[in-house]
């Protein structure tokens, strides 16, 4: 090979790399700025939330958050209804599918017959997928009624003389309200809670569950001692993205919620949430302050869920510190 | 070829009896029958796939975990066969501990994870149970390194540490046999040694049933070995005489090293 052969490699080398060395360059900049897309526009629609929400704070103050009035005709406006309805259901919603998705995803894992495995997580994952207004219309149709007649009476039987709930159970069995409301999302958060559940239980080792299992352990004993704190984080995940959905869910709550704006006792009363209020209103809303306070109660519905995810973060990395994982 | 003579076992503690075992279709155990002997170190050895973790995994019953995975014939513990289906799984694990190839401390603190076993079976004061988690770390010769830090979690301890955490667990709540399963073949020399050491010592209070890869260290720690080779007991005999004067010419290949 002659030295100019030689020296021409070299350069087309060097070339190689420098060409290489750019297109990382280029590479890391623009995944960068991908991401720096999602920052803009969680702080855009933050912005703007707040500019179109300011004319409402500047009327009402911070006890907009806190005032029990929302009168289109007088003008004046409160969000504590909305975010009672908003807050109540999702609360009651998520003490329904925590236990039955716990369970749900204990007998996938640990006790469920090989064959029924399959079928049951792809139901469960379908059950996932159906869209909200679907859950909707048969909240409002059929099981509103059918809660109106046949659980509604015996649960005012059974509970309503009970002091201190009993006012929970009190009213008219008229099927649409706030109950109604957490339990078609409880339905609705149960497969997401679930898969993510199952999920994780999957991911303890095999024999961490056998060393359990040879101390002569129960599945039970197994389930809270090892497979539940192995776990933890991805479970509160769970309960978290769940709880993020029932906050922001909007079309199934406003057909069965009775969509009234004011704070009753009874969970068998009509309510609202932010979500519905929002539907339910924008299309004939006037400019003014009515949409101004449509759109506070998306500001305040975007930071309960801000806090919400805080909040888990905070216990995740708590319980993480805690136990040296 | 000397023809070896089977060792003569006078206080069996498990007599296992034309055991077959299945997993699905495939037989992975055909036809196994020995005895293990009370406060002595059983060794079974032979290359991958023979059985010998198989075996020991139907002592304490662990296949029962996996559907499709079954065990016929006997394995006689207290002269009731272990491998009925009356047999409370439970209180036999209670009886049989097991530790695994690599360490498995539960997610929990070096403390907890030998009071949690305990209090399974035993209902004690938290002094007692003081006292019972330094006997088991005493016994597994670990309390000395971890005695200052007994809240952390078992999960900083290091693999050696670690495994020898999890035969603290184990004879925490007193058995009478501890299988080990292949416990040293994830620890350097040293924690090996350690381990090594510690089976010595914990054969005069317990009947101990070792699965290893390692030859030598069934030459170095075992009273009884057993050789096996495609889910069959090829010979079971005093260790030294396996070793030394081995009645089957597969045992010899095998321990010689010339397959497996």
């Amino acid at each position: 090979m002659s030295e100019r052969d030689a020296s021409g490699g070299i350069d087309l080398h060097i070339q190689q790399v420098r060409r290489f060395r750019l297109q990382d360059v280029l590479f890391h900049y623009s995944t960068q700025l991908f991401a720096f897309v999602v920052l803009a526009a969680l702080l855009g629609i933050l912005v703007s939330l707040t500019i179109e929400a300011w004319p409402s704070f500047q009327a009402f103050g911070l006890s907009f958050l806190w005032t029990n009035v929302w009168s289109v005709p007088d003008d004046q406006y409160g969000a504590l209804a909305a975010i009672y309805g908003t807050v109540v259901t999702s609360v009651i919603a998520l003490v329904l599918a925590v236990p039955i998705s716990f369970g749900i995803a204990l007998f996938l894992t640990e006790t469920c017959p090989v064959w029924l495995r399959r079928p049951l997580g792809t139901a469960i994952e379908l059950l996932a997928g159906v869209p909200s207004i679907v859950y909707g219309i048969w909240g409002l149709f059929i099981f509103a009624p059918l809660f109106a007649e046949h659980i509604q009476p015996p649960l005012q039987a059974a509970l309503g003389d009970v002091p201190v709930i009993g006012g929970w159970f009190a009213g008219p069995p008229i099927g649409v309200g706030i109950l109604t409301a957490s339990i078609v999302l409880a339905l609705m958060v149960i497969p997401f809670i679930a898969s993510v559940m199952r999920d994780v239980f999957e991911t303890v080792p095999d024999v961490l569950k056998e060393s359990a299992y040879g101390m002569g352990c129960t599945t039970w004993e197994v389930v809270r001692n090892i497979v539940l704190p192995y776990t933890r984080v991805g479970v509160i995940g769970g309960i978290m993205l769940g709880l993020g959905r029932a906050l922001g869910e909007t079309m199934a709550v406003t057909f069965v919620i009775g969509n009234a704006n004011r704070i009753v006792g009874s969970l068998f009363a009509p309510g609202t949430s932010i979500a519905s209020t929002l539907a339910n209103e924008f299309g004939e809303a006037d400019p003014g302050l009515h949409i101004a306070s449509l759109f506070a109660l998306g500001l305040i519905l975007f930071v309960i869920s801000f806090v919400v995810l805080a909040i888990s973060r905070w216990l995740i990395s708590r319980s993480m510190g805690s136990e040296g994982l | 070829m000397p023809d070896q003579k089977p060792p003569v076992i006078e206080n069996a503690v498990l007599q296992v009896r034309d055991l077959d075992f299945f997993y699905g279709d495939f037989r992975g155990l055909k036809n196994v029958s020995l005895d293990v002997a009370h406060k002595k170190v059983t060794a079974f050895i032979g290359p991958s796939g023979c059985g010998k973790s198989t075996l020991l995994r139907t002592f304490n019953r662990m296949y029962d975990l996996y559907p499709g995975q079954r065990a016929e014939g006997q394995i006689l513990f207290h002269g009731k066969n272990l491998l009925d289906k009356s047999q409370d799984v439970n209180l036999v694990r209670a009886k049989i501990g097991m530790v695994f190839q690599k360490p498995t401390p539960f997610p929990m603190t070096i403390y907890e994870n030998i009071a949690f076993g305990v209090r399974l079976y035993e209902r004690m004061s938290k002094s007692e149970m003081d006292d019972r988690v330094e006997w088991a770390l005493n016994k597994a010769a670990l309390w000395g390194e971890v005695k200052d830090k007994l809240n952390q979690s078992g999960l900083s301890l290091s693999g050696g540490q670690q495994q020898r955490l999890c035969i603290a667990r184990a004879v925490a709540v007193r058995p009478e046999i501890v299988l080990l399963d292949e416990p040293t073949s994830a620890l350097d020399p040293i924690s090996t040694a350690k381990i090594e050491e510690l089976i010595n010592e914990l054969k005069s209070d317990y009947t101990i049933a070792i699965v290893t890869h390692n030859m030598q260290q069934a030459a170095r720690i075992s009273d009884y070995t057993a050789f096996m080779y495609l889910g069959e007991l090829v010979e079971f005999n005093e260790t030294g005489t396996i070793f030394m004067r081995p009645g089957k010419k597969q045992t010899e290949d095998y321990i010689t090293g010339r397959f497996g």
